[in-house]
């Protein structure tokens, strides 16, 4: 993948409209809109979250405040990426959760008491994650078996190779070398290394998503997989890429989560998959595919955590924590569904007209 | 790319190919040539195989036998984007675009034009596009998504992406049957242009008029089998319809004379937003009434709203003189109705169950006690259809997917049979289904109608309007827009109606007829609730040339013309509470034209006429 960043938030349609032939480009500004509103009343909803919170505890964005933020997120922004790619095909991956967990314990077990550097730990998740995901998109592309099914089966799967292997041993801080360490507590610049490489991990995705034709076939296969066939794009191939893609994501993620905390146990991030999902949702990447960006799937991920951090400043129950989250995500889905019924109409009267 | 044409080497061409989908062969040894620069027609009923053929020649399908050849040589299409790749373009009969993408995604999706390091030129995109268009003479823009597109526009959109890669072979598979008189003439300009450069065109289209407009050529297919292809210079209309049916009318569609008794459906001015608008019609026992118009035009929607599988927004549906709870299947199940859908692998039956329970599905309640399903209940109520209606099946316990197509529909059939209705309503009864059981679906369809059965017919295939209704109520872009008796129907009336276009000679026969069944209704009018009846009433009879005339007028003021003859028969109430009682229907369709007078059903027929 290449990791090009040069602003890939839609960069040239600003500049391309005046070229535009004629078009009247109401429709399109239309739609834009919609999609733009909903990014935009996240981010608003995280301002106004971060903004109450600060008042009511000055210390939630002090330094350390806002790096803790941002670590926190970084790990949920990496596998709300990798899930998009697969919910925007129409399809979903709720393994998630245990192959971070197995990558996780798997480049401890590798590392502990070595001296392997950092980016051999990466390669190393990435290559369980890829793994992991070669089985399930195999299973969905090729066996035809309804993706909710698979990753479930997925999920306690590896959660089961993962129990068998650790037996309750823990890999301990103590026990993985420096280097590897210094990834999860190092920043450059004041930024933290994890936040960053998500950021990078998050705008090549959206760039090649926008940019390539693999990236625009993941979408149209969401759209209307009929079509899809009728058009000549290789459904299976797409959809199994954008598996090993979101596997790889979560393994990568994995190794990431022993570079921070250094102790893994066997049931890492268990149930994670449900808050990647709800994040994913939340962030506008409709759940039957064809739509949303990875920006917007991030910037949920970024709402869920910020949630979870500042109900922890308040000393709120964490109980509510869940709710809020479960408010949300049936918030969103609403929306969506009204956004939609509503754009439906709007575009069929402009064309009617 | 040779410019003359039929000499030397098709470019695109079929030799000696079968197909079959499980017990349906629906290709037998069919062959067809297509060359540059000329324009090939495919011609044949329903159910003849010609979508199954487009679809070889699209690499959809591969030939179970034969051969697909290239420029001479034998190719095989691994899927559509291999033949797409050897230049050819098919523009099927519904258009497949993705909703959530812009129309430029749409026509470029796997082939936009790139920059460097593979990354998609949205500018390059978005202008080949605005070329495209103009090219097209349409005003759409580039960037809107394809949600919400009407389906000419989408028609457009298919057009264009073929136009984007300059097809060698442009399939096209009834493109106009959606489009207005100009959009089809663009269409056609679009086409004949591509022709004279030199791409080879396979046209399907069911008004013939067109076929002669654009083809040089025609291939006719019947019942899968290759009958005949032949340059279209020459030949004439009949000639072209006599080798697409190839054999008797009256054996295919066996109507019996029934006696035509009470209205037990009565829809009166149903709308749905944006789909259909203002229709009203009424169908008595014992009798068959089509619904005919163009796909699109609003038929199934209207079928589906009066069962209440869909809302309708205003206007309501009687059963019985009893207003129908709206948007309620079940409701409608329980007054009476049933509806046997237009696609039966989808919404008719359940693929994955057996014969018995399929059909048991419809009367889950009346197979047991307390809930629970009595399995021999079940089995005998499934046994019971599956010989009246002649069904060939291995054992009841069978999946229904392996039943052939014909069969399937009878087992639908046999589902909604067996809830005893009073209505029922068949949405293309028998698309795609082979020529035997169709004969035998009509058979039992006219023999249901004979024993009291109202039956509401929605159908695009013309020969069976024709052959098997009653009267042909025809739909027009959500409008119903005429009302044909059996003996004014023809297929030029009703083609007519269903185009929109004006057809002075249908509009005075509907007048006659309409008053020719109005002295069946003539004593449920006013004998019941007269507000209520009156006007419904007024659709039945004077509507026939209150709509007519309507249509000669323009499309749009077909409900105009319904709501006159309502007005007109409310008078006709009063009329009939002082005057004889015998003839109050006659006195409709004259109070509706405004000539004084009460006079017999002859006298009204004239003034119907004269309007």
């Amino acid at each position: 993948m290449s990791v090009t960043i040069e602003k890939p938030e839609k960069p040239e349609q600003p500049a391309a409209a005046p070229e535009t032939v004629r078009s009247p480009r109401s429709a399109r500004s239309l739609v834009d809109a919609v999609f733009r509103a909903r990014e935009i009343s996240i981010a608003g909803a995280l301002a106004l979250l971060v903004l109450f919170t600060w008042i009511a505890e000055p210390r939630f964005l002090d330094g350390q405040g806002i790096k803790d933020l941002l670590l926190n997120a970084a790990i949920l922004v990496l596998l709300a990426v990798g899930q998009s790619v697969v919910v925007i095909t129409r399809n979903i991956d709720l393994s998630v959760g245990s192959v971070v967990g197995l990558s996780a314990f798997a480049c401890g077990k590798f590392v502990s008491g070595t001296d392997h550097g950092a980016l051999t730990v990466l390669a190393l998740g990435l290559l369980v994650g890829a793994g992991c995901g070669i089985v399930s998109g195999a299973l969905v592309s090729f066996g035809r078996v309804p993706a909710l099914v698979v990753t479930l089966g997925m999920l306690y799967i590896i959660q089961g190779v993962d129990y068998w292997w650790a037996q309750g041993e823990q890999i301990n801080a103590a026990d993985v070398p420096q280097p590897v360490l210094d990834l999860g507590s190092g920043s450059v610049l004041g930024i933290p290394y994890l936040p960053l490489i998500a950021f990078v991990v998050l705008a090549g995705t959206a760039y090649v998503l926008r940019t390539y034709r693999a990236g625009r076939e993941l979408y149209a296969i969401g759209s209307s997989p009929e079509a899809a066939r009728l058009a000549g794009v290789p459904i299976r191939r797409r959809v199994l890429t954008a598996y090993v893609f979101s596997g790889a994501v979560s393994g990568f993620a994995g190794a990431l989560w022993l570079a921070r905390f250094g102790t893994v146990v066997a049931d890492n991030a268990h149930g994670w998959e449900l808050t990647v999902v709800s994040a994913v949702v939340v962030g506008g990447v409709a759940i039957v595919g064809g739509t949303g960006t990875v920006w917007g799937a991030a910037l949920g991920a970024l709402l869920l955590t910020t949630i979870g951090s500042a109900l922890a400043v308040l000393k709120v129950d964490s109980f509510w924590e869940d709710a809020i989250t479960g408010a949300l995500l049936l918030a969103a889905i609403s929306v969506d569904r009204i956004v939609r019924v509503r754009m439906t109409r709007a575009l069929r009267k402009r064309s009617a007209r | 790319m040779s410019q003359s044409a039929s000499t030397g080497v098709p470019v695109l061409a079929l030799e000696g190919v079968n197909k079959s989908f499980g017990a349906v062969r629906a290709l037998r040894d069919v062959s067809l040539e297509l060359f540059a620069g000329e324009a090939h027609a495919l011609a044949g009923e329903n159910g003849a195989g010609k979508s199954t053929l487009i679809k070889t020649l699209a690499g959809v399908h591969r030939p179970d036998s034969g051969r697909v050849l290239l420029d001479g040589g034998p190719v095989v299409f691994h899927g559509p984007a291999d033949a797409r790749d050897t230049g050819i373009a098919v523009i099927y009969q519904e258009p497949t675009l993705f909703p959530d993408l812009s129309i430029a995604e749409n026509i470029f999706m796997g082939r936009q034009p790139r920059r460097a390091l593979g990354r998609i030129d949205h500018k390059a995109v978005r202008i080949a596009t605005a070329a495209l268009m103009a090219r097209l003479g349409v005003e759409l823009d580039p960037d809107r998504p394809a949600r919400g597109l009407s389906i000419a526009d989408q028609q457009i959109v298919e057009i264009a992406k073929a136009l984007s890669f300059d097809a060698r072979v442009l399939i096209m598979d009834e493109p106009t049957a959606a489009l207005t008189g100009s959009e089809t003439a663009r269409l056609f300009s679009v086409v004949e242009t591509l022709r004279a450069e030199g791409a080879a065109v396979l046209f399907i289209s069911h008004r013939l008029e067109e076929i002669f407009e654009l083809c040089q050529r025609v291939t006719v297919l019947r019942d899968g089998r290759w009958v005949a292809s032949e340059p279209l210079a020459g030949f004439t209309q009949d000639a072209l319809v006599r080798r697409m049916v190839g054999r008797d009318l009256a054996e295919l569609y066996p109507k019996q004379d029934s006696r035509v008794g009470e209205t037990v459906l009565s829809v009166h001015r149903l709308t749905r937003e944006g789909v259909f608008r203002d229709v009203s019609f009424e169908v008595r026992r014992g009798e068959i009434v089509a619904l005919a118009g163009l796909v699109g035009a609003g038929r199934t929607e209207v079928a589906q709203a009066v069962f209440g599988v869909d809302r309708a927004d205003a206007g309501e549906v009687r059963v019985g003189g009893v207003v129908l709870r709206p948007g309620s299947p079940t409701a409608a199940m329980d007054a009476g109705l049933a509806l046997v859908p237009e696609d039966r692998r989808q919404r008719g039956l359940v693929m994955e169950m057996s014969i018995e329970r399929n059909i048991g599905l419809t009367g889950l309640d009346r197979l047991g006690r307390a809930g629970l399903v009595k399995r021999a209940l079940e089995r005998g109520r499934a046994a019971d259809w599956a010989v009246r209606l002649q069904l060939k099946y291995g054992s009841l316990a069978d999946h229904v997917g392996m039943l052939s197509g014909g069969n399937q529909q009878k087992v639908v059939l046999a589902k909604w049979l067996a809830t005893e209705p009073t209505v029922l309503i068949v949405d293309e009864p028998t698309r795609g289904i082979d020529v035997g059981t169709k004969a035998e679906v009509h058979r039992l369809l006219s023999s249901l109608a004979a024993e009291g059965l109202a039956v509401l017919m929605v159908s695009s295939d013309l020969p069976e309007v024709l052959g098997m209704a009653d009267r042909v109520l025809v739909m027009h872009e959500g409008r119903l827009v005429a009302e044909i008796p059996r003996d004014a129907a023809t297929e030029e009336s009703v083609m007519a109606a269903a185009t929109g276009l004006t057809d002075g000679a249908g509009g005075a026969d509907g007048a006659t007829g309409g008053a020719g069944v109005a002295g069946d209704t003539g004593a449920p009018g006013p004998a019941g609730d007269p507000a209520a009846t009156g006007p419904t009433g007024a659709t039945g009879d004077a509507a026939a040339s209150g709509h007519t005339d309507a249509t000669g007028d323009a499309g749009a003021t077909g409900p105009t013309g319904a709501t006159g003859p309502s007005g007109a028969a409310e008078h006709t109430g009063e009329a009939a509470g002082a005057g004889p009682a015998g003839d109050p229907a006659a006195t409709g369709p004259t109070g509706a034209t405004g000539s004084t007078g009460t006079t017999g059903s002859t006298g009204a027929t004239a003034e119907g006429t004269r309007t």
